[in-house]
């Protein structure tokens, strides 16, 4: 099977990427909105320990 | 040696163990993602009927299945919070709604793109979908409840009922193609077996265990920043390392 058949899928390859590149970019998206949250959630705690270390 | 499970009750223990636990599920579902994907969308045969449209299976299927587990897990965390007054199960369920959101969306997404070349139609009001659209509202509903409401506690016990009365939407949905007539078809995966090609379940066991893998390790690790959101003010928190 040469790639162009692979990627044509039969004429079914609209269909077939387009379930799995949206399903791939929801993942991604995911990931990178819980590493974002991680990130937030410690610097939160980070501020407010210098706040109260500073009262 | 036994383990004393309860000791992971707490969040402070739960959040050293779910951070060891998420990269090796982050792992196993990237290896079997890989294998799932290869096996599924080059070697596994054309369907006879449905041409290739039908390898859209690979993923609708587990993500139709995670959507409806997902939900019932996290019910099952918020009723446990709710009855017992646990502080880790309310967490949890917090930290599935988003992702089991997700499989609900992907369920109903890539379902779409199967319904368009083998039924003519991108979406039908029929039971099945119609019931999965309602089960992406619950989820939408949990996290927009929990997060409407300022006192995470008051939060926490008002979308637990809300998680428990949907509950009764999974065997509707689970049981839509036998109690209606609809253009769904009927379940691939029953008790009595898989009524499917020896590679085609390959490809769809790995793919199936892979979206397991990647929805518990983004749940633990979604936990690990609502641990630290809910428990800041902590002594254990604000020594840890991280957040120095």
């Amino acid at each position: 099977m040469s790639f162009s058949e692979f990627i044509d899928m039969h004429d079914r390859g609209f269909y077939v990427w387009s379930a799995y590149g949206t399903t791939l970019l929801i993942f991604v998206v995911e990931i990178a909105l819980v590493v974002h949250k991680r990130k937030l959630t410690l610097k939160q705690i980070r501020m407010m320990r210098d706040a109260e270390g500073e009262q | 040696m036994a383990i004393n499970w309860f000791k992971y009750s707490a969040p402070s223990t739960f959040y050293a163990l779910a951070g060891k636990l998420a990269p090796w599920f982050a792992a196993f579902a990237a290896i079997l993602f890989a294998v799932g994907l290869y096996i599924g969308l080059y070697v596994a045969p054309t369907d006879a009927t449905q041409g290739d449209a039908y390898r859209i299976i690979y993923i609708h299927v587990p993500a139709s299945i995670l959507s409806m587990f997902i939900y019932l897990v996290m019910a099952g965390y918020a009723a446990l919070g709710l009855i017992f007054n646990t502080r880790l199960s309310a967490m949890m369920a917090n930290a599935l709604a988003p992702t089991g959101a997700l499989f609900t969306f992907i369920a109903l997404w890539t379902g779409a793109f199967w319904g368009k070349p083998t039924w003519g139609a991108y979406w039908a009001w029929d039971a099945r979908m119609t019931s999965e659209l309602i089960l992406l509202f619950l989820y939408l509903g949990f996290i927009a409840l929990h997060a409407s409401i300022d006192d995470p506690r008051r939060a926490d016990r008002a979308s637990a009922l809300l998680a428990i009365v949907g509950s009764v939407n999974v065997p509707i949905i689970y049981y839509s193609v036998r109690w209606w007539n609809t253009i769904h078809q009927g379940a691939t995966i029953k008790p009595t077996g898989v009524s499917m090609e020896a590679t085609m379940q390959k490809a769809l066991l790995a793919m199936f265990l892979a979206c397991w893998a990647y929805a518990i390790a983004m749940t633990l690790w979604r936990v690990r920043s609502i641990i630290l959101e809910r428990e800041r003010t902590t002594q254990w928190v604000q020594e840890m390392p991280e957040a120095k």
